[in-house]
């Protein structure tokens, strides 16, 4: 049984990117602003990472850089949406086409770069117990926060003011105005948000997971984190889960073809999908069910009334 | 109407006269136009690389003789043929397509301008004007073999697959045979993820195959993951196509590097002297289309020993697929005191008996 723990190594490293995206994705959703772009916001993250690190040496600017340009990216998409009230649905697309383009023109002279991988926290004595010590305390920093983070998103959405407020601007961003919020300044909030995580979740693919830049390098992890937030309704709690299973899907099916099982890795790649598929059916059969936890303003322009 | 029409009718017919002086010209001074088509970016470091190297000798050989162009990251499938064919009609007169997969669309693009050559890497249909050509990579990994066959404490290779085919295949059956050729407790794991170029796959595949007991990773996949995975997971392992050591210079044992310099020139030479001819050449160690990184990482004995199994497969003291081969099912394939024929090992689609997975049809 001693393949468990580096096992369970390889799952958390794999559904780290994912966690990340999809819980900024969340907190976006959850003020009704539905951004389909977060691979292309994931993919320029990771350039900006990646090169940032490259070029200083450094990875924590190289993490801060990720973040500011998954915003930046969002930003766009934020006032295409929201102040010019473009479609959500096709900005979202055309976000994640320009982010494949960009961060393959921008990354082109990285190509080939060797940098170190961002180093684990080893948290002397405690790091050493066995099983519990290398998968608890030998990560690294993005790891420990990606899951601070969805924990944080949970804490906010249910027990702070300004987390009930982003619900009701998801939910009725009519009422919300009525009642004086202001809806396009939270959703602006929210949106740049998601654009930070998105571009932490593809920093973590270029610095962490494999440290280079390839072009495309997110390979779909965008699409994934983004059926995640369907897969978890909306809850964070669920959010962690599934991410976690999501991240177990994909190297589980790598350690059963070294293992001798045969299972066509095709089948296994659209499990996240299928899965996804399925809580969809099974949430939409009760009315009441989606209405608890799917922000229904979403995807709606708003137009505060003259 | 009628003057409109004369009118376009004359212009039509003096841009045909202009192409026709145009074409004679073309034959006079312009330079030779040659296309190459990568599957991979051409920084990747590994085997698009290699090629976009042997694309550079040419130019500095030729100088303003030669036109370069290359199209990089091409999918095999569909795109494929769309960008072979665009190759072909903006006046190639030369298309290196660089990828097994690429084999179908060259065959087809070929048929429809029977003026442009063609030159389709390892695969196994000609034409008239397409040839074929492969380097004995084969040779590379029967020398890794011997080292991590020497080096395995866990008498277990991790080894990352992009596809199934014979080329891919070959390589694992020669390596294998390298290994038991110094330790025949040698076992090999392989994974498949069914890309050529995804570092995290490729990187995950390899620490799959670390988890599962593996000190020593082999690839045969184009990016550097699966080393660096190596690197930092403290075991060992081989570049591929290009020499990785950047990535990996705690691991990286030795790499088996392509160089198509010389044949690229060749052939470009042979068209501009008319002397171009469809066929199939496949070399290997000995006319230097493969060779060997140096050995580093390793105790001097097993890099002597590496050096030794090098020249030898170069003199040709070392045949690597002589009978008697059995394969899985235990039937045997090459019979004692024979060699296998290039038809069976261009064709190679079982493993060898001893190694203990199975084939993904």
């Amino acid at each position: 049984m001693d393949w468990i723990v580096p096992f369970i190594l390889t799952v958390i490293t794999a559904s780290t990117p994912l966690l990340l995206a999809a819980t900024g994705e969340l907190i976006t959703e959850k003020s009704g602003v539905l951004n389909l772009g977060v691979e292309g916001m994931m993919l320029i993250g990771a350039i900006a990472g990646f090169a940032i690190t490259a070029s200083t040496g450094s990875a924590t600017l190289g993490i801060m850089a990720a973040a500011l340009a998954g915003m930046a990216t969002s930003l766009v998409f934020a006032f295409l949406t929201l102040t010019l009230m473009a479609n959500q649905v096709a900005t979202g697309l055309a976000l994640t086409i320009f982010g494949v383009g960009i961060s393959a023109l921008v990354g082109s002279g990285f190509v080939g770069f060797a940098i170190d991988p961002l180093p684990a926290l080893n948290i002397p004595v405690i790091r050493d117990i066995p099983v519990i010590g290398p998968i608890l305390f030998g990560q690294d920093f993005l790891v420990y926060f990606s899951i601070f983070m969805v924990l944080a998103s949970g804490w906010f959405l249910t027990r702070t003011r300004a987390g009930l407020i982003l619900k009701a601007v998801g939910d009725s961003h009519d009422s919300a105005h009525a009642i004086g919020y202001n809806v396009i300044r939270i959703r602006y909030m929210a949106t740049l948000f998601g654009g930070a995580m998105s571009g932490l979740g593809g920093a973590y693919l270029s610095l962490a997971y494999t440290p280079m830049w390839a072009e495309n390098m997110t390979a779909g992890r965008g699409w994934i984190a983004l059926a995640l937030v369907v897969f978890a309704t909306w809850r964070p709690g669920r959010l962690l889960g599934g991410a976690y299973m999501f991240g177990c899907i994909s190297v589980l099916q790598l350690h059963a073809q070294s293992a001798g099982i045969n299972v066509p890795s095709q089948f296994m790649s659209m499990l996240p999908y299928l899965a996804t598929v399925v809580v969809l059916v099974i949430i939409s059969s009760d009315y009441t069910k989606i209405r608890l936890n799917a922000p229904a303003c979403i995807g709606k322009a708003f137009r505060p009334a003259q | 109407m009628k003057a409109r029409f004369m009118k376009r009718t004359a212009a039509a017919l003096a841009a045909v006269g202009a192409l026709a002086l145009g074409m004679g010209a073309a034959q006079a001074a312009d330079p030779l136009k040659v296309g190459f088509v990568y599957v991979g970016p051409v920084g990747d470091f590994g085997y698009s690389y290699q090629h976009d190297q042997g694309r550079k000798a040419v130019e500095e050989k030729f100088g303003d003789k030669v036109k370069t162009t290359f199209v990089e990251s091409v999918p095999e499938g569909a795109d494929a043929e769309r960008v072979i064919r665009q190759l072909a009609q903006t006046g190639n007169d030369l298309i290196f397509t660089t990828s097994f997969g690429f084999m179908n669309p060259t065959i087809k693009v070929a048929k429809q301008f029977p003026n442009v050559k063609f030159e389709h890497a390892t695969g196994y249909k000609r034409a008239d004007n397409v040839a074929t050509y492969a380097a004995r990579f084969y040779e590379g990994r029967y020398v890794a073999g011997v080292i991590a066959g020497k080096m395995t404490k866990s008498n277990i290779i991790g080894y990352v697959g992009s596809f199934p085919i014979p080329e891919v295949v070959r390589g694992i059956n020669s390596f294998m045979r390298g290994a038991w050729s110094v330790n025949p407790d040698v076992k090999v794991k392989i994974v498949w993820v069914n890309s050529w170029y995804d570092p995290g796959k490729e990187g995950d595949a390899a620490k799959a195959l670390i988890d599962q007991g593996a000190d020593i990773m082999v690839q045969h996949t184009d990016s550097p993951a699966p080393l660096q995975v190596a690197e930092n997971r403290g075991i060992k392992g081989f570049g591929q196509a290009s020499d990785m050591i950047k990535f990996a210079p705690k691991a990286q044992m030795t790499a088996i590097v392509d160089h198509w310099d010389k044949y690229y020139i060749d052939r470009v030479q042979a068209v501009m002297d008319g002397t171009w001819k469809s066929e199939d050449t496949w070399d290997g160690l000995k006319e230097g289309m493969v060779h060997m990184a140096p050995f580093t990482n390793m105790p001097d004995d097993v890099a002597a020993l590496a050096k030794e199994t090098e020249d030898k497969i170069a003199s040709g003291d070392i045949k690597i697929f002589a009978g008697p081969i059995y394969d899985q099912a235990g039937e045997l394939r090459v019979k004692e005191g024979e060699v296998a024929p290039d038809e069976m090992l261009l064709g190679m689609d079982w493993y060898i008996k001893g190694i203990d997975a199975e084939l993904p049809k």
